[in-house]
């Protein structure tokens, strides 16, 4: 006798309404009702990390949040990481980098990383590996996630010091 | 999952109201990394799932150094770590905040759910309880407020009525003196449940321990406090024998057992060792808290 509840949530800067019923995961909307596919059900009990999105601001696991609690919220999904040309520089190393091989990970490794980048945009290779241990990959041993993601955060500083220069100028 | 009924109440008076009405058949929701996952295994039920992060009291952490700290019972992990003035003066609540799970994990458990999952193997429970937490219930008839060491029963049970829940955790301002630690022992570093868990805390005054807490996890039905272990430390200067000692009382007060996690002759090893090196921890901390602190430029 579940009766299905509206949701207003901004989802990669847009404004979305949904229905949904209480008990299905933001995993499971995000997937089923509004066909963003880029999180992946893993493990669907908050050890794997591949469902992993930003909600206000923070990293959480979309298999252990409800998609009523998306009330009002706002998220980043993997869909919402790439600008609107290209990729983001996350995306493009893990391509040079080879951080993937069956790429079912690879959504919430990305998603985890840009979190992690937001708030420390210089981070340690052991920053990296402690904020990634939410994250299971079965494929790469780590070492080239880990590599891409600290290469990218170069690439994200140079950016950034970059258009400092250019606003000075 | 089965399907429930979702409330956000937007105050405490409206939380215990719903609770009164819907009783057993209601669940409290925090940040859900234990609920959602157990009510998807079916191992819990709910015909009516109760939000309480928009409660405010639940969702406040305030500190004071005279009064200490105020944790409402949703606040996530990540709030509790991320505060400097908390991780300066509650270091072994800190210890086990990072510890549980991983960052996604800590943007979302709360320690309100942490005690009231009530695994025996809950990391915040040891810490909570060496820095002498007591925890504030209310329901519809009113609050009550009781030391942490008495909400624990069994494992997944506690004193809490159907009608209950968990507003606040509150932790006194540490004394002058003071330094706690809590450890654990995993086989993965990140990401695990404690074979065995160990907090401490003392306070040196002149070189002796006047006060210690001794708190063991995933040794016995609840975690437990060991005033023997307490006993042992207090008069004395910290030492190596003085520690022995103290280990050797919480070896003798654990009641491990055996299961997929350790067996329980690896518990009690793990208990010596474990409180051996949180007492160790703590007492340089306390150290650290007594030299002259840098006073801001």
């Amino acid at each position: 006798m579940s009766t299905r509840v509206p949701v207003t949530a901004t989802i990669n800067n847009e404004d979305v309404t949904f229905l949904c019923e209480p008990r299905q995961s933001l995993l499971e909307v995000l997937r089923e009702e509004l066909g963003l596919t880029g999180a992946k059900e893993g493990c669907n009990n908050g050890n794997c990390g591949a469902c992993a999105v930003i909600m206000n601001g923070a990293l959480v696991n979309s298999c252990l949040v409800l998609g009523v609690e998306a009330h009002g919220a706002t998220i980043t999904t993997i869909e919402g990481i790439a600008p609107r040309e290209g990729l983001h520089p996350l995306q493009q190393k893990f391509i040079e980098h080879a951080a993937l091989q069956c790429g079912v990970c690879t959504p919430g490794f990305i998603v985890a990383a840009r979190a992690l980048l937001d708030k420390n945009p210089n981070p340690t290779e052991h920053e990296v590996r402690f904020w990634l241990a939410g994250n299971l990959c079965r494929c790469t041993g780590y070492d080239k996630i880990v590599r891409a993601v600290l290469d990218a955060a170069a690439t994200l500083r140079a950016q950034a010091a970059s258009a400092a220069g250019d606003e000075v100028q | 999952m089965q399907a429930f009924e979702y409330v956000a109440p937007r105050s405490l008076d409206e939380a215990t109201h719903v609770l009164a009405h819907v009783g057993a058949e209601a669940r409290c929701l925090g940040g859900g990394t234990d609920l959602i996952a157990q009510m998807r295994e079916g191992r819990r039920s709910a015909r009516v799932v109760v939000d309480i992060k928009r409660i405010p009291e639940l969702d406040a952490l305030k500190f004071d150094p005279i009064h200490g700290l105020t944790l409402g019972a949703a606040v996530p992990c990540s709030r509790i770590h991320s505060h400097g003035a908390v991780a300066a003066a509650f270091p072994g609540l800190i210890d086990a905040v990072s510890l549980i799970g991983g960052i996604a994990i800590q943007n979302r458990a709360s320690l309100g759910g942490n005690i009231c999952t009530a695994s025996p193997a809950g990391d915040s429970l040891p810490a909570l309880l060496v820095h002498n937490a007591h925890v504030l219930l209310a329901s519809a008839q009113g609050t009550r407020r009781l030391p942490l060491s008495a909400f624990f029963v069994g494992p997944g049970k506690t004193v809490l009525r159907p009608d209950e829940l968990v507003v606040q955790i509150e932790l006194p301002a540490p004394p002058a003196g003071f330094g706690a630690a809590y450890l654990r022992f995993t086989p993965r570093n990140e990401m695990d449940i404690a074979v065995v868990g160990v907090g401490a805390a003392v306070v040196l005054e002149n070189g002796l321990i006047t006060q210690a807490r001794v708190a063991l996890g995933a040794v016995a039905p609840t975690p437990i406090l060991v005033p023997e272990a307490a006993e042992a430390l207090v008069g004395k200067a910290p030492s190596p024998e003085v520690f022995a000692d103290a280990a050797a009382a919480a070896q003798r007060a654990a009641q491990p057992i055996t299961d997929m996690r350790g067996t329980a002759e690896q518990r009690r090893h793990l208990v010596g060792v474990l409180t051996w090196r949180a007492l160790q921890r703590a007492v340089e901390r306390a150290r650290v808290s007594q030299l002259p602190q840098p006073t801001a430029q």
